[in-house]
C-alpha cells in the first residue's frame, strides 16, 4: 500500500483536464408524498481520458446521473459542465456525448453498418467519411465480417460490440456506458472487460461506466465513485476504495469485511490509538471528517488477517466453527469471545490439510495498516 | 435412490394449465366455427346457380357473375365503394397515427383517459345513433351550402374508421422499445429525424394493419352510408340492400362472394406481409 493512498486525486493515468463536472446536482422524481430524491447534491469531477465508474446498488442514483449527463433527463437543481461549459439545458442530440445502453437499443430495421453510421449521418458528415469511419469502427470491434447482417441475426456479445462501435463512431468527448455487460454470461463478460479497457486506451475517450458489480468496478476503473441512496459516499482509485473505505456501507458493499467495535483512546487527526474488545491496543488510520470519539467501528479485510497459534502476536482470538475450501484460498469462519463473527481468508500456497481444525481456538494477527476506522 | 427420486419428480411435475386439454374444448371450437362459416356455404354455392332461385339448384353456371360484371349500377357502386373506402381509410389512418403518437409518446397528462375514450367512441355508440345524428346535421348543411357531393360520405366514413386504425397503431407503438428513440436522440437525431428514421419505419406494420382494417370497415358499412348518401351515391352494400327489397336473384350472391374473396385475400396478404417484416 502506497503512502499517498489516502489522496483521492492520485491513481489515474490521465492528462488532468476536467471532462465532466457535476455541481451539487439534485434530481427529484414525482412530487408531494410520492417524491423520490434520486440524486442528492452530487458533486463529481471526471477527468479527460479517465475510466470513471459509478458504482452502487440498484436504485442508488447512478443511472439517473448518467441520464442527466446524456441529456435524457434534466437536473432539478445544480449544474453539469462539459469541459467547463454548462450543458444541463441542451437536448441530448446537441451534446457531444454518446451512450451504450443496457439493452444495447440497436435499430432492428438497420444493418450493423447502418447502425454504426447512424450518428455520423445525423451529424451530416459526407458519405465517404461515414464509410471510412464505419469500416474503421468495424475493425476496432472486430466485426468486419458481419457488417451487412441485421442486428437480430447476431449474438448478444456481437450486439454489444455493435452498440459500442455505434456510440464510438461519432468520436464523442465522453462515452457513457449503462451496465453494458450485465446481459452477458460470465466468460463473455470477462472478455468484454478487457476489450473495453483496450478500446478506452486506443480511442483516448473518457469513459463513464455504470455498474452494480464491485468486481467489475475494481478491475476496470481508474477511479470509482461509490453511490448509495442518491449520494456519493467515496471517490478514489480502486485500491484506495478497497483498502481504505471511509464508511461502513462502502466497506460492506465492496468485498468481504469484518466489522469490529473499538474504543478511541487518543486521536491526532491522521491516526488514532484504539482499544479492541479483546483489550488489545492498536494504532489505525482515520478517514477524513470523522468525529473520532468514544466508540467507533473498524474494518478488517479477511485476507489481511493472519491466523496463528494463540500467543502474544495475536490481537484477537476466536474459535473456529467452519472451514470453506475455495480452490485458490480457504475461508476460516471464527466466533469471537463476544459472540461476533470473524472471517479470515488464507491463500492455499501448498496442497494438503487445513492449517487448523474445527473447534480449535486460534489467534488472529492483524498489522496496523490493515485496520481502517469507519464513519458510521 | 437417484432413480426413484427422478421418477417421483416426473410424476409430481405440475402440469401447466392448458385450455386445450379441458373436456369439450374441441367440440366447442367446432360448433363456433360451424356457426361462423356455415351460413356462407349456401351463399357461395347458389351464386353459381344456373336458375333464378336461391333455394333450388338448377345446375352450375357463371351467369350471375357475368350479370353482375355487366351491370352498370354494380360497376358504378363498386367504383364508388373503393373510392370512398380508400379516401376515408387513408385520412383516418393519418389522423389515427397522430392520435396514437399523441397518446403514447407524451408524459401522462390530465384528460388522457377522456381523450382515449373519445377516440374510441365510434366503437361504443350504436351506429344508428351516429347515422341519424349525421343525417340531421348534414341535411341542414346541405340546405345552407347546396353541396351534395361525396364529401359527406368521406367525412362520415373517416370518423368511424379512426378507432379501427388507431388501435393497431397504438398497440404497435406501445410494444416498441422506447430506448430506440432515446438512442437516436443520443446519436444526434433531432425529433423529426428520430420520427422519420426510427419510429416510422418500425411503426409501418401497425399503420398498414390500421389502414386495411379501416378500408374493410368502410367498404362494408351500410347503416351510416344509407342515411348519409345523397341520391345516386349508392355504394356496393347499399346497392345490394336496395336489390334485396325488390327481386332477389343470385346476382347478390355473386357480388357477396366476390367481396368475401377480396376480404379473405386482403387478410391473407396482410398476414404474410406482417410476418415477413418481423
Amino acid at each position: 500500500m502506497a503512502e499517498g493512498a489516502q489522496d483521492s486525486e492520485s491513481g489515474a493515468a490521465t492528462s488532468g483536464a476536467v471532462a465532466i463536472e457535476t455541481r451539487d446536482v439534485t434530481k427529484l422524481f414525482g412530487s408531494g408524498e410520492t417524491e423520490i430524491r434520486a440524486l442528492d447534491g452530487v458533486s463529481l469531477t471526471i477527468r479527460e481520458n479517465e475510466f470513471f465508474t459509478l458504482l452502487g446498488p440498484s436504485g442508488c442514483g447512478k443511472t439517473t446521473l448518467l441520464r442527466l449527463i446524456a441529456g435524457f433527463d434534466h437536473p432539478t437543481k445544480g449544474q453539469i459542465l462539459l469541459h467547463g461549459q454548462p450543458i444541463g439545458h441542451l437536448p441530448p442530440y446537441q451534446r457531444p456525448v454518446n451512450t451504450v445502453f443496457q439493452n444495447y437499443a440497436l435499430f432492428p430495421h438497420m444493418t450493423v453498418a447502418e447502425n454504426i453510421g447512424f450518428g455520423l449521418e445525423m451529424l451530416g458528415k459526407p458519405r465517404s467519411e461515414i464509410k471510412a469511419t464505419v469500416a474503421q469502427m468495424l475493425r476496432l470491434v472486430k466485426m468486419e465480417a458481419l457488417a451487412s447482417r441485421r442486428t437480430d441475426q447476431i449474438s448478444g456479445g456481437q450486439q454489444q460490440r455493435v452498440a459500442l462501435a455505434r456510440a464510438l463512431a461519432p468520436h464523442p468527448q465522453v462515452l457513457l456506458l449503462d451496465e453494458p455487460l450485465s446481459a452477458l454470461d460470465y466468460k463473455l463478460r470477462k472478455e468484454m472487460q478487457i476489450e473495453l479497457k483496450r478500446l478506452q486506451h486506443e480511442t483516448g475517450i473518457t469513459f463513464v461506466f455504470v455498474t452494480h458489480d464491485q468486481e467489475e468496478a475494481l478491475t476496470m476503473s481508474d477511479r470509482v465513485a461509490v453511490f448509495n441512496q442518491g449520494r456519493v459516499l467515496q471517490v478514489g482509485p480502486p485500491h484506495e476504495i478497497y483498502d481504505h473505505p471511509c464508511e461502513r456501507f462502502v466497506a460492506d458493499f465492496i468485498g468481504d469485511t469484518n466489522f469490529l467495535k473499538a474504543e478511541v483512546l487518543a486521536a491526532d487527526g491522521q491516526r488514532a490509538k484504539l482499544r479492541l474488545a479483546s483489550g488489545a491496543e492498536i494504532s489505525a488510520a482515520l478517514p477524513e471528517n470523522i468525529d473520532a470519539d468514544g466508540q467507533v467501528t473498524i474494518a478488517v479485510r479477511p485476507e489481511r488477517a493472519v491466523l496463528c497459534p494463540q500467543g502474544k502476536t495475536a490481537l484477537l482470538h476466536g474459535e473456529l466453527h467452519n472451514i470453506v475450501y475455495c480452490g485458490t484460498d480457504t475461508h476460516y469462519h471464527l466466533t469471537l469471545p463476544d459472540g461476533g463473527p470473524f472471517m479470515a481468508r488464507v491463500q492455499n500456497t501448498r496442497s494438503g490439510q487445513a492449517l487448523f481444525g474445527l473447534g480449535e481456538k486460534v489467534g488472529i494477527a492483524i498489522e496496523p495498516e490493515a485496520i481502517q476506522v469507519l464513519r458510521d | 435412490m437417484a432413480d426413484t427420486r427422478g421418477l417421483a419428480r416426473s410424476v409430481m411435475r405440475p402440469r401447466s394449465f392448458s385450455v386445450r386439454k379441458q373436456t369439450g374444448f374441441t367440440e366447442m371450437a367446432v360448433i363456433c366455427f360451424v356457426l361462423l362459416y356455415a351460413p356462407l356455404v349456401p351463399l357461395v354455392v347458389y351464386s353459381f346457380n344456373a336458375g333464378v332461385s336461391l333455394a333450388f339448384w338448377e345446375g352450375f353456371s357463371l351467369r350471375w357473375y357475368v350479370a353482375a360484371w355487366e351491370n352498370e349500377l354494380v360497376q358504378d357502386a363498386t367504383i364508388r365503394s373503393i373510392y370512398l373506402a380508400s379516401t376515408a381509410s387513408v385520412i383516418a389512418t393519418c389522423l389515427a397515427t397522430m392520435a396514437a403518437l399523441g397518446t403514447t409518446r407524451t408524459r401522462p397528462y390530465r384528460g388522457l383517459t377522456t381523450i382515449y375514450a373519445m377516440i374510441n367512441q365510434p366503437l361504443m355508440v350504436p351506429e344508428i345513433v351516429t347515422a341519424v345524428a349525421l343525417l340531421i346535421l348534414f341535411a341542414s348543411v346541405k340546405t345552407v351550402t347546396d353541396y351534395h357531393g361525396m364529401g359527406y360520405l368521406i367525412l362520415a366514413h373517416t370518423a368511424f374508421c379512426i378507432p379501427f386504425a388507431y388501435l393497431p397503431i397504438r398497440a404497435r407503438l406501445e410494444g416498441m422499445d422506447l430506448t430506440l428513440e432515446t438512442a437516436a436522440a443520443d446519436l444526434y437525431a433531432t425529433r423529426w429525424q428520430t420520427f422519420r428514421r426510427v419510429t416510422l419505419p418500425l411503426l409501418w406494420p401497425g399503420i398498414l394493419a390500421g389502414l386495411m382494417l379501416a378500408f374493410v370497415i368502410s367498404l362494408d358499412d351500410v347503416v351510416i352510408t344509407e342515411l348519409v348518401k345523397s341520391a345516386g351515391q349508392d355504394t356496393l352494400p347499399t346497392y345490394m340492400l336496395g336489390q334485396l327489397r325488390r327481386v332477389i336473384t343470385p346476382e347478390v350472391n355473386a357480388i357477396s362472394s366476390v367481396l368475401l374473396a377480396v376480404s379473405v385475400a386482403m387478410v391473407t396478404i396482410f398476414f404474410f406481409l406482417n410476418r415477413r417484416i418481423r
